[in-house]
């Protein structure tokens, strides 16, 4: 499921390629139909109660949650990138978690009007 | 002079430039939608018992529009593997099927679903005056079964002008669903289905209205941040569908002609920028239509 590779210019090589891709293509059109099953799947657990309005939260951000793995690892390339890319993200990650952490730290800096 | 590494791989780097430029820009973008659902968060965290609210959006109109988009992210991936097999036919049409779907959620956005809401109002009654109109919030019903309190009544307004002139004593409004029968158990949760106002008209004294507006971003925080989120998304939405038309246009087979990894590459670069924006609506769908 990685990047197909580079095209050749050798009318020979260029026939296994091609083939190459079509693979590809087999497993891009699977993943949008997973993702297609998936939004329906968020839709039909949004009506089913589980107990507490949080919990339905935490299941849907999961099935979101996956949805944006499998966005990222196939359609954007990231389940084989280059290692530079990588060290991008990671540092974006670090700063995402930063930003979220300040809400944490912002709640119990609240004045007591709850 | 030549840009360098727009189709061969630096050496140091091991990738095209531009697949570098392209990171470290959605790198930016992650930070800027990560404020504004921080934003989020924290505004919900934050609000008060009753003062979220729930089944205001159309669920299917939502659904479609993911459906939409995440079909567009299938058709984008399939444009840039045709460029990659070097069939320029096959990419014209997906392309075109992609700049498609890219129109068709703007214009839902723009002239559906953005146009209802500044067309819905709400009237937040005051805490003293709510049991005057228990007929229509069902309070005690609520309290019974443990939902959160209502304090908003909400409907179509028939007298607009009340808004804005202060003879009008009062709001007429033809009541939703929830307000004309609020006892009723099929009430206590939002529905699938889209349902209209009621033909039931009530007469809301403006002197028990706390604050009355249509649903504009000045409504509520679930609105402020609905209309600012999905307007940078849809901003986003319309300037991908931009550089699609570009990419679509004869210009750009002339650059197939010269050399067709390079739009290959263009493509795969304005891809990953089309799925980062896929990416976000699947986040913001589930948090603003459904939960």
């Amino acid at each position: 499921m990685n990047n197909p590779p580079d095209v050749s210019q050798d009318p020979k090589e260029y026939e296994e390629y091609a083939h190459n891709v079509q693979k590809h293509v087999r497993g891009y059109l699977m993943v949008g139909g997973l993702l297609l099953a998936f939004t329906a799947i968020t839709v039909a657990l949004s009506y089913v109660d589980f107990g507490a309005r949080k919990a339905n939260i935490a299941v849907a951000m999961f099935v979101a949650t996956l949805k944006a793995g499998l966005v990222a690892a196939i359609f954007m390339h990231l389940a084989a990138e280059k290692r530079l890319i990588y060290r991008i993200l990671i540092f974006t990650g670090f700063f995402v978690f930063g930003l979220f952490w300040l809400i944490f730290l912002a709640w119990y800096d609240y004045p007591v009007f709850h | 002079m030549e840009i360098p590494y727009t189709v061969s791989t630096r050496p140091d780097t091991g990738l095209w430039n531009a697949m570098v430029g392209i990171w470290l820009f959605l790198a930016s973008e992650v930070m800027l939608f990560g404020g504004l659902f921080s934003a989020y968060i924290f505004l919900r965290l934050d609000a008060p018992p009753g003062m979220w609210p729930h089944g205001l959006l159309n669920v299917p109109v939502g659904t479609m529009n993911t459906a939409i988009l995440i079909m567009s992210s299938v058709t984008v991936v399939l444009a840039w593997a045709a460029l990659k097999m070097r069939k320029y036919r096959a990419y014209w049409w997906y392309m075109l099927a992609t700049i498609l779907c890219g129109v068709i959620f703007l214009t839902v956005k723009l002239v559906y679903e953005w146009p209802q809401k500044f067309d819905h109002f709400g009237a937040y009654i005051k805490p003293e005056e709510l049991g005057k109109y228990e007929q229509y919030l069902g309070n005690e019903h609520a309290a019974a079964k443990g939902l959160p309190p209502r304090l908003e009544i909400t409907g179509h307004l028939h007298n607009r002008a009340a808004l804005n002139d202060p003879n009008i004593k009062d709001y007429e409004v033809a009541l939703d669903p929830l307000n004309a029968d609020p006892t009723s158990p099929a009430m206590d949760r939002p529905h699938f289905f889209y349902m209209p106002p009621t033909d039931k008209i009530a007469k809301i004294e403006k002197e028990d209205v706390q604050y009355a507006t249509m649903f504009l971003p000045k409504h509520s925080a679930y609105f402020a941040s609905y209309f600012t989120i999905t307007g940078l998304h849809g901003m986003h939405v319309l300037g991908g569908v931009l550089v699609f038309i570009y990419m679509w246009l004869p210009v750009s087979k002339r650059l197939y002609q010269r050399n067709p990894e390079h739009l290959a590459n263009r493509v795969e670069v304005a891809g990953l920028f089309w799925h980062f924006v896929d990416l976000i609506w699947i986040f913001v769908f589930p948090l603003f239509y459904l939960l």
